[in-house]
């Protein structure tokens, strides 16, 4: 569920246009005011606001917000301020353009997303980039992750319920034989992870766990530095338990000293209209800390604020 | 001696081998010969493909039976797969070749010849009939060398804006290169390069990569890929699909073509008439010398070749 708070009369677009202007001209910028309107308006109130404001003042609102914002609080109010399915598209092209084992970001985007999502945000990334998002992976990616991840971002799932248990057993069986012989790149591991309905594959994961002892991520630690397993098991896990994922990708972005302001940003931005209240309830399970404390420690400034506003706080 | 009413009969019942058969003919001749079971008795005797003596009959022979069961359902199989969805015949097409063992060539030839969305479209119309995906399935049945260039045709779904970058044209066109020396021909469908190249980049830029090694290394990329038909048949569909498709055609009218080759002649029939049939039409001139409404009027019969010419936007015969 959303953790957006929207005001209960919510100002026209020309009145919170007219707002954001103020808030640019003159010496300064009023960033508080920026995060008044852009943090408390929803993806088709901010398109509107965009819209209007290249109307009235000839020019992109994102480019004004480029000018006047800095740093972390300027990534971050760019990326909220695209159109969800443009902000995913332009989160996996920064990814590709510096893609390294490490990346993350390929697989959040393409598991966790409906097949429906990801063919928008296929179609989104050529109209963007001009060239399909398969093309771009397969030409930055190399050898084991370019079998993953290609047909991970042009896999079409089927999104029945429809589990055949007789192929989860088999299946089941056929990884647990490339995992025990550490094949973990085989056609096979790869083909299963890849093409099959999530419906499916959590039969196979059960299957896994109940025919070989092990849930399967826990067979896939075997080099806990190794990215290729991390993605394998990434996979895995955003297939089972999305926001389960997703906390612990927060929780680590703000783990010990220096924050991964990106990781920080991504969920954030990418989650609080669509599943943060969720994760922040199992952050709060898992860490007996209010995610907004934690941001709040972690963090300072306008970004600080500008996320919390996100975040939302339940002692409203 | 075969009477002319004799020799026109067994044309209608396609043993001139040409396809289909000319339902007129056999009406008129009922007619003809009702009462006059000596005309027909006569003609049993005379057609020995079909009949053969056997103890006080001409039995009918059992696997020209079945021959007929086909030339007389070509003219159904065609009407129907015209009147489905675009969708659906593409989504039924692929799932023949993942389930009842129809040559890989159909997959390659709708993985590459559909534009992006009408692949797509094949790919969800898949999923409503089958309950799978489509890659899923391909996946799952084709555990061969195959399997890596077709999984990635189906799931394509390729920028079709006209921008290249040549430099990276270029550079593909040698990668392609490099890979047929060092991979030698029957390993070439694995290679990882090759199959990235071929099914993730746009139509425009495969044209642009074609050029460049036609260019650079003197010989047409398909000429050096004869070595893997199915190679050869994936460059040929991405880069003239109008070429590839009168070839199709061509081979459904050769003799002792067999049953997939002459299926092959409904199948692109109806599902380029909408699409590029004339440019097909073209083609077919330049690389038969021949039109295709003159060979389709010769080699096939009644109405299916009335629903051929049909398709192919020509005045009935």
């Amino acid at each position: 569920m959303s953790t957006l708070t929207i005001p209960h009369v919510v100002p026209s677009p020309q009145e919170d246009c007219e707002k954001l202007h103020t808030a640019f001209s003159g010496w300064g910028t009023n960033e508080g005011d920026i995060i008044e309107v852009v943090a408390h308006r929803t993806a088709a109130q901010r398109n509107a606001i965009r819209r209007t404001y290249h109307d009235i003042y000839g020019e992109d609102l994102l480019k004004s917000l480029d000018k006047e914002l800095t740093q972390d609080f300027e990534k971050a109010v760019l990326l909220w301020m695209l159109d969800p399915i443009e902000r995913d598209a332009a989160l996996v092209n920064g990814a590709v353009k510096k893609w390294s084992p490490h990346d993350r970001v390929l697989v959040e985007i393409a598991v966790t997303k409906t097949a429906n999502e990801l063919l928008a945000v296929r179609k989104a990334y050529q109209e963007k980039y001009k060239k399909s998002l398969e093309e771009d992976v397969a030409a930055h990616t190399t050898g084991d992750f370019r079998k993953l991840m290609v047909p991970l971002v042009s896999s079409y799932r089927y999104e029945g319920p429809e589990v055949d248990s007789g192929l989860a057993k088999s299946e089941a069986h056929t990884l647990r034989k490339h995992i025990k012989d550490e094949e973990y790149n085989h056609e096979e591991v790869i083909r299963i992870l890849t093409t099959r309905s999530k419906s499916q594959l959590m039969a196979t994961f059960n299957a896994y766990h109940e025919e070989h002892g092990n849930p399967i991520n826990k067979d896939l630690k075997k080099d806990p530095k190794d990215d290729f397993l991390f993605a394998l098991r990434s996979i895995i896990r955003c297939i089972t338990c999305p926001e389960r994922y997703l906390e612990k990708v927060i929780r680590l972005s703000m783990k010990n000293t220096g924050t991964d302001e990106d990781a920080l940003t991504r969920v954030v931005t990418t989650r609080a209209e669509v599943n943060l209240k969720e994760i922040k309830e199992i952050y709060y399970k898992r860490n007996t800390v209010k995610l907004e404390h934690a941001i709040k420690k972690d963090t300072k400034g306008h970004y600080e604020d500008f996320l919390l506003a996100l975040v939302g706080s339940d002692e409203e | 001696m075969a009477t002319d009413e004799q020799l026109a009969l067994t044309r209608a019942l396609s043993g001139d081998g040409g396809l289909g058969v000319e339902e007129s003919t056999l009406v008129s001749i009922i007619g003809k010969w009702r009462k006059k079971p000596e005309h027909i008795s006569s003609f049993r005797k005379s057609f020995n493909r079909l009949f053969s003596i056997t103890g006080h009959i001409e039995k009918c022979e059992d696997d020209h039976m079945q021959k007929l069961v086909i030339e007389f359902s070509r003219f159904h199989q065609i009407t129907v797969l015209w009147a489905m969805h675009p969708h659906e015949r593409d989504a039924r097409w692929a799932n023949q070749v993942i389930h009842k063992n129809h040559p890989s060539s159909i997959l390659v030839e709708i993985a590459s010849t559909r534009s992006a969305e009408e692949l797509l479209g094949a790919r969800k119309a898949y999923q409503t009939l089958f309950h799978h995906s489509l890659e899923e399935d391909v996946a799952y049945q084709v555990k061969d060398s195959k399997s890596k260039l077709l999984v990635g045709l189906v799931s394509a779904y390729r920028y079709e804006g006209q921008k290249v970058d040549n430099d990276v044209a270029k550079s593909e066109a040698k990668a392609i290169h490099n890979a047929l020396k060092t991979a030698g021909a029957n390993k070439i469908i694995e290679n990882d390069e090759v199959v990235r190249i071929l099914t993730t980049r746009s139509k425009p830029h495969l044209k642009a990569v074609f050029k460049y090694y036609k260019e650079l290394h003197g010989k047409y990329l398909e000429e050096d890929l004869s070595g893997d038909a199915l190679l050869q048949q994936t460059v040929l569909c991405l880069d003239s699909p109008a070429s590839y498709f009168s070839q199709v055609i061509n081979s459904a009218f050769k003799e002792g073509a067999n049953h997939a080759e002459t299926e092959g002649l409904s199948r692109v029939m109806v599902s380029r008439s909408d699409v590029d049939i004339e440019e097909i039409k073209e083609a077919y001139a330049k690389l038969y010398g021949a039109k295709l409404a003159d060979v389709i009027s010769k080699k096939t019969h009644g109405y299916f070749r009335d629903s051929l010419l049909s398709l192919a936007g020509e005045a009935r015969a």
